[in-house]
């Protein structure tokens, strides 16, 4: 079933009758070459591009909830590529750019919207710091724009200019970042991997990970066990738990970090704007709520909720932002289980064990990444030589110290990054 | 989220900064490994964790808390000096 406007008119004029479901719910085969744990964004993802990329298609994707369920239908779904640290830098751009052309290949509505984004800087040492970024933005190939104050004004003016403790100096503009609807993020993925063959089974938790001399034999699960020649993990905030049926400790705390939205209102936010006092971001969605998160709650947790000092402190940043947001009331908000490594940064890398594959660790950043971590988990699994685009993203790096990549400098304290 | 200080009784976790997993200090001439495992390797757990805490905005002690991390419930508090984690110059 393809997706197009005269489809949708057909539709439109027949009782929206002839619409079918996006992809099946089968029974488990009893083996596959791959199996991915986890059907959230990136292991969707990986299944697609092992499908479309490199012809694997004897795949599973097991899913202990319901496809869309997890932190891809939990974010603030910010789609970026201004990092700066090599390793991370030429990997938000390769992904930035499979954005570019998803819904093309995906043949559905992702709702990408590159309505751009503002970083704003409030002193000098952080405009350097801005100044600095947008550099290496423009030598990985991406775009970045610094703005002066007025800069700003033009296409942001209910920011608080004038704040005596946070004043707004200005700002790096990337025009090409934005925004996309989660969701169809995670549908449109796991069509596209369910079309070419791959089995996305729902509701199969994995209990276990069965390791014979060294080598990785399948997954144990609520729906019975499943032999496959390859396993990889895609499980973020549970990464941790997941390795553990295999006898791994990761380099990952799981912490909680909240978002919010308001109610809906008329457009006012046409960019993605972050604030540098305060962590906060914020954008306004197509249907007119605000949506916006700062920090972790620091605490280590798997509740999928948080407590009420961050939402106090959320509040108070964003009304130093943006005053206006003081009318609006909060519509509701929620929390989602983030993997955070020591340095910020992710790991996609073999794992110890023959056969087995980790994808883990997006700390706060995994939306963003959904098509690139796919897209170079897959080139993993399949040819078991990193991607080009990530080459950075190794395990030993926390063992060895060589090639971390703290894009914030602030050391190996999980919960800081 | 509160926790009752041996010290100052019980307080509102604004008064709290989190430190992470109360992990026994490897000694200075430790090996890589064990390091290693004390900077990085976490088991975190979803379920109760011995985790440290500081009292900054109260007595400043170091509080070694036990905490479920799936439902933020608090098991226990002690002081961290009395948990022999080591660390000692």
């Amino acid at each position: 079933m393809r997706f197009s406007g005269w489809r949708v008119l057909k539709e439109g004029l027949t009782g929206n009758k002839g619409w079918r479901p996006h992809w099946r719910d089968p029974e488990p085969k009893r083996e596959y070459d791959v199996i991915i744990i986890g059907g959230g964004g990136h292991g969707l993802a990986t299944a697609y591009y092992l499908a479309a990329e490199h012809g694997i298609t004897n795949v599973a994707v097991l899913e202990r909830g319901y496809i869309g369920g997890g932190n891809v239908g939990r974010n603030t779904t910010i789609v970026r590529a201004n990092y700066y640290l090599p390793g991370n830098s030429e990997f938000y751009s390769h992904s930035l750019r499979l954005w570019e052309s998803l819904e093309q290949d995906l043949n559905y509505n992702a709702m990408m919207s590159q309505r751009g984004m503002i970083n704003l800087f409030h002193n000098d040492g952080q405009r350097d710091a801005i100044v600095r970024r947008g550099n290496a933005v423009i030598n990985q190939g991406d775009d970045a724009e610094l703005l002066d104050r007025d800069g700003v004004r033009r296409l942001a003016p209910f920011l608080n200019f004038d704040s005596n403790r946070f004043p707004i100096m200005g700002g790096l503009l990337q025009r090409r970042a934005g925004t996309a609807r989660h969701d169809a993020v995670a549908w449109g993925f796991a069509r596209g991997a369910d079309t070419r063959g791959v089995d996305l089974i729902q509701n199969c938790e994995v209990t276990g990970i069965d390791v014979e001399n060294g080598r990785v034999t399948g997954v144990q699960t609520v729906r019975g066990p499943i032999r496959a020649k390859k396993v990889a993990l895609a499980a973020a905030g549970r990464s941790g738990q997941v390795a553990a049926m295999a006898g791994l400790t990761l380099p990952i705390e799981s912490h909680v970090l909240q978002a919010f939205v308001s109610e809906g209102i008329k457009p006012i936010i046409d960019h993605v704007i972050t604030f540098a006092e305060g962590h906060l971001y914020i954008s306004q969605s197509d249907k007119g709520g605000l949506v916006f998160g700062s920090y972790l709650d620091f605490y280590s947790s798997y509740a999928a909720r948080g407590n009420l000092p961050m939402v106090e402190h959320t509040m108070e940043t964003c009304m130093a932002m943006v005053p206006a947001v003081g009318k609006a009331r909060l519509l509701r908000s929620w929390g989602g289980i983030m993997d955070m490594t020591p340095d910020g940064s992710p790991i996609i890398d073999h794992a110890p064990i023959d056969g087995l594959y980790l994808n883990c660790g997006w700390c706060y950043g995994g939306f963003k990444a959904t098509p690139g971590s796919g897209n170079v988990y897959a080139h993993l699994i399949a040819t078991d030589r990193p991607h080009g685009a990530a080459t950075g993203f190794k395990l030993d790096r926390f063992r060895s110290g060589i090639g971390l990549m703290d894009e914030e400098g602030t050391g190996a304290q999980h919960n800081l990054h | 989220m509160r926790i009752t200080c041996p010290i100052c009784g019980e307080r509102d976790r604004r008064e709290f900064t989190y430190r992470g997993a109360a992990l026994p200090r490897p000694a200075e001439d430790a090996d890589l490994d064990a390091w290693h495992a004390y900077v990085n390797l976490r088991e975190n757990p979803a379920g109760p964790l011995d985790e440290l805490w500081h009292h900054e905005m109260g007595c400043g002690a170091w509080l070694k808390v036990r905490r479920n991390t799936a439902t933020h419930e608090i098991h226990e508090v002690t002081l961290a000096s009395d948990a022999g984690l080591g660390g000692a110059a």
